[in-house]
């Protein structure tokens, strides 16, 4: 068996017992990385030297017995997180020569547990895409077929997980782009509570509904990354000052007599046959590890889409302002004064996708639209968050399928907006509620993996956690990979 | 014909006050004026990719303090909001400022008239916000520099109701908030430097009108001497538009201090729309009542409650109460050279006369003064208790100030102490009379008039040292009883 084989939990107590070395695994992934990732574009940027360095700290680390709690563990971050001086693009030509100045908590974090940096991955442009087509870096391609996509936003995060060309990977979702990349690729990836992972050098599309957290390749290993990455930040307003528990430790918790609800609203919609079978499948298990299944009603669900494509839209009109050519980032070529600066270092460094959610958010935020847009969609969040309120009172979590279908084939929806935001319809409210929400494999429909969504009432991602992880421990879809 | 009196005059002002903290309003850099260019700009001031906002809440207990002063409304939650623009000295391009729930609403401020009447001012909010950098448009050839030292520096911005009638209640307005922010101690008001800056919003209307008239906005003027003028200026420009038959453009203008006129900056018609909304990076923020009442426990005594009391406690006139009051550093001058001299009225004179001239003079601040309140307190007393007298102390401050020693050193140190003793003045004034035969026959003859002669020559003798009054009742007697010589 390679080394690249074992999941996050193994090669950590194959550090810990001296089976092998950091620089061992580290130069695996690399060697693994050269061949096989110019097939699947999911890297942007590949930190060899850095790699190798920090490999060989946390080697010497265990040599003196003093190993950090994710020593040595290579592990690939969305090019979405700050890096001090290493290239972070965000998937745009905007941003396709920007070394940041410094890291972001999540890195900082991660570094301060001893994990190895491999590299950064490919992106949708500004997070925005569900299917990794709009990055400026070049489509990544889905290492179970590929013709097929990886999912987006964090595509290229799920695609080297996946391919096993990292151990795990950080990613963001401000819609879904954690959970539905998961589902396309085979993995477990986990949304926390908004709030629970700092923003502080994420870089941000829509900031009330951004979140980071982690792709791997199962629940266990999610929640020993998660761990090291959530808690309180002071550089982040919106962080959450409410300790972390033990997520590891959580995951052993019986879920006997938990209750899941299954909104009626879910399933009324058009599901392929093999997506509703899976589910189904799903829920027999649940059932037979002593779960109560009980139908609930979600009935402002349907307002989900349209109130997040006008506010993630709305706020990324203005996070995005910030790239005018002025401080850092692309600049055209010879502006002829202040106004062309503008327009051409915007039109040229932004692609097309980027560019239309900031027209709708610049629409609907406009004088004599912000009532009807904005401050509407604004009201029906709310409504939608008393759904999740009003479910939570009777159940523990809520199930569905993380997509409408499995992946799909390159170009085949990047032309057809709505069909693309269609593949988010399970994942944004969770987003719209801040509620942390885990996607896991639970089949496969010609070679191609699908995803379970739990959805968790706010700070329960332990319960997530340890459904998934019980779910894993009778099932065998995410021991299921790509042949790559 | 036109007749100014048809007209009146309908003013509102904007009042942008830098708070005086020592960080930055969402990051820690520092606030010190006058460093050089973009060095005090962190990664959240240039708004690097992935930076979020901190509220540094420092400025809370500021704003809640100004708030409490203007007798309004502290919202809770008070929310931050987002409003766009795109300008190079705007790194993020949008400013964070307040729309909906500023911290302050519903204030109003008396202010004291020229007649001596009191006029209400509505404040109609005060809100929070950050200032932009600066551009430099000299020394870059065909280019602009940015400088984002002051971005991201603590602003709040004081709305008034438009119901400022004139340029003097509009200065007087402005001098009145200038005070209350010195007095709270929330910034230093420095005109000059921009810590305190003016937009004039200005309209005309007949007479009997109630319709408001299209109102412009002056911009940025920076002393209390021109926000007059330009309002002053700006009336009489409309009055002539539409007098000719034209119309008022709704314009924001600029003053040039210079030709004392204001002309066109941007059209309101091709303004930006500003798309505000709530900044997703910052929580609403709750002022517990708690937190509120913690402020008005040390609210400090303002500028129209010293001034009641001035005139109470010391018996000083509504002038004197008023003009010392105004400005917290005199205020607090006077009342530590009174607690030297114990004469109120004699300590307010000498500070408003020969203090003030010479602060004036050289145009510093007052706690930077080169003779202490103690040192001034000392002069004073050695006038009460006849050490020296009024005229000699005039002569003692100037020393004081040139050298800043004490004024018993220098009294003692040049013999300037006044001559009481009876005898030495008895000693001049025979001196005198028998040095001035032919004054005293014509004195005695009955040129009455002769008796300052006299007494000028004692003084002169004394070199201004003998204490006058004594000199007055010796001169007096001897006049009399000396038998002609």
């Amino acid at each position: 068996m390679e080394l690249n084989e074992f999941t996050l939990k193994e090669q950590l107590d194959g550090l810990r017992d001296s089976s092998f070395s950091s620089t061992e695994l580290t130069q695996d992934y690399l060697k693994r990385i050269k061949a096989k990732d110019p097939s699947i574009n999911s890297y942007i940027t590949v930190t060899e030297e850095l790699a190798l360095k920090q490999a060989k700290k946390a080697d010497d680390r265990y040599n003196k017995g003093q190993a950090l709690a994710l020593d040595g563990i290579p592990i690939a971050h969305k090019d979405i997180f700050c890096t001090e001086d290493v290239l972070t693009t965000c998937g745009s030509k905007m941003l396709s020569n920007f070394k940041a100045p410094y890291s972001s908590t999540v890195v900082s974090k991660l570094f301060d547990e001893g994990v190895v940096m491999l590299g950064k991955t490919n992106m949708d442009e500004f997070a925005m895409g569900s299917s990794n087509e709009t990055s400026f870096f070049g489509e990544v391609k889905n290492p179970w077929n590929l013709d097929y996509v990886p999912g987006g936003s964090s595509g290229g995060s799920a695609a080297c997980v996946s391919a096993r060309l990292a151990s795990a990977a950080t990613a963001t979702d401000t819609g879904g782009s954690i959970r539905q990349p998961a589902a396309l690729c085979g993995l477990t990836g986990i949304k926390p509570t908004y709030g629970r992972v700092s923003r502080y050098g994420m870089i941000a599309f829509a900031s009330s509904l951004d979140q980071g957290g982690v792709l791997t390749r199962t629940a266990e290993d999610a929640a020993i990354l998660l761990a090291s990455m959530s808690g309180h930040d002071p550089k982040d307003s919106t962080s959450l000052n409410i300790e972390v528990p033990n997520y590891t430790e959580e995951i052993g918790n019986n879920i006997s007599g938990l209750k899941i609800g299954l909104p009626k609203e879910f399933f009324n919609q058009e599901i392929p046959d093999h997506v509703r079978k899976s589910t189904e499948e799903a829920i027999e298990v649940y059932k037979d590890l002593g779960a109560e299944i009980e139908e609930i009603s979600f009935p402002n669900i349907d307002l989900s889409l349209p109130v997040y494509y006008v506010l993630a839209p709305a706020e990324c009109s203005a996070n995005l302002s910030r790239y005018d050519g002025v401080r850092y980032g692309y600049r055209c070529e010879e502006p002829k004064n202040l106004e062309d600066l503008y327009m051409r270092t915007r039109d040229e460094g932004f692609g097309p996708e980027v560019k239309r959610r900031i027209l709708i958010g610049t629409y609907a935020l406009s004088a004599g639209y912000y009532d009807a847009y904005y401050l509407k969609a604004q009201k029906c969040r709310r409504l939608i968050a008393n759904d999740f309120t009003e479910a939570f009172k009777s159940v523990d979590v809520i199930l569905s399928p993380t997509t409408p279908g499995t992946s799909f084939k390159a170009g085949e929806k990047i032309n057809d907006p709505i069909d693309m935001y269609l593949q988010d319809i399970f994942t944004i409210p969770a987003n719209l509620a801040g509620l942390p929400a885990i996607s896991f494999p639970c089949g496969n429909h010609n070679g191609l993996p699908l995803g379970l969504q739990l959805v968790g009432n706010s700070l329960e991602e332990g319960k997530l956690l340890s459904a998934a992880h019980h779910f894993q421990t009778v099932t065998n879809w995410h021991k299921e990979l790509p042949e790559f | 014909m036109s007749n100014i009196n048809q007209w009146e005059a309908v003013i509102g002002l904007e009042i942008h006050v830098q708070l005086s903290t020592n960080s930055k309003l969402f990051s820690g850099a520092s606030t010190n004026f006058g460093a050089s260019p973009n060095t005090q700009a962190c990664n959240v001031d240039l708004a690097m990719p992935g930076v979020l906002p901190v509220l540094n809440e420092e400025v809370l207990k500021m704003a809640i303090k100004l708030g409490i002063a203007l007798n309004a409304n502290i919202n809770s939650p008070t929310i931050f909001a987002r409003k766009n623009y795109f300008y190079p000295d705007s790194p993020k391009g949008y400013q964070i400022s307040q729309m909906d729930k500023p911290i302050v609403e519903d204030g109003f401020l008396d202010i004291e008239l020229e007649d001596g009447s009191v006029k209400r001012i509505g404040v109609t909010r005060a809100h929070l916000e950050e200032d932009a950098g600066k551009s430099l448009h000299e020394d870059f050839e065909g280019q602009s520099g940015i400088d984002l030292n002051r971005a991201g520096t603590p602003l709040i911005e004081i709305v008034s109701e438009p119901e400022i009638s004139t340029p003097e209640e509009a200065v007087a307005y402005l001098k009145s908030i200038h005070s209350i922010i010195r007095y709270l101690d929330i910034s230093d008001g420095n005109m000059a430097e921009g810590s305190m800056r003016c937009d004039a919003n200005v309209s005309v209307r007949k007479v009997g009108e109630t319709e408001l008239g299209t109102r412009t906005e002056t911009k940025n003027v920076n002393s209390f001497r021109f926000v007059e003028k330009a309002i002053h200026y700006e009336i009489s420009r409309q009055i002539n538009e539409i007098e000719s038959g034209n119309t008022i453009t709704q314009e924001t203008r600029l003053y040039d201090s210079q030709k004392n006129t204001t002309r066109p900056m941007r059209s309101k018609e091709f303004a930006n729309d500003y798309r505000y909304f709530p900044e997703p990076d910052l929580l609403p923020v709750i002022l517990e009542e708690d937190f509120i009442n913690s402020v008005k426990k040390i609210m400090p005594e303002l500028p129209n409650e010293k001034k009641i009391r001035f005139t109470e406690f010391y018996k000083l006139s509504k002038y004197d109460s008023s003009l010392l009051a105004a400005d917290k550093d005199l205020a607090d001058f006077f009342e530590e050279v009174v607690q030297e001299s114990n004469s109120p009225k004699i300590s307010a004179n000498w500070i408003m006369g020969e203090f003030l001239a010479e602060i004036n003079k050289e145009n510093l601040d007052i706690n930077k003064s080169k003779v202490s309140s103690k040192q001034l307190g000392v002069l004073i007393r050695r006038i009460e208790d006849s050490t020296i007298s009024g005229k000699i102390a005039k002569e003692v401050f100037e020393k004081m100030w040139e050298s800043s020693k004490d004024a018993d050193e220098i009294i003692s140190n040049q013999g300037l102490k006044q001559v009481t003793d009876v005898s030495e003045i008895e000693k001049m004034v025979k001196k005198v009379i028998k040095n001035n035969p032919d004054q005293l026959k014509k004195y005695h003859s009955g040129k009455d008039r002769l008796f300052g002669f006299f007494v000028g020559q004692v003084m002169k003798e004394s070199q201004g040292k003998a204490n006058p009054a004594q000199v007055n009742q010796i001169l007096k007697d001897k006049l009399k009883k000396e038998p002609i010589l």
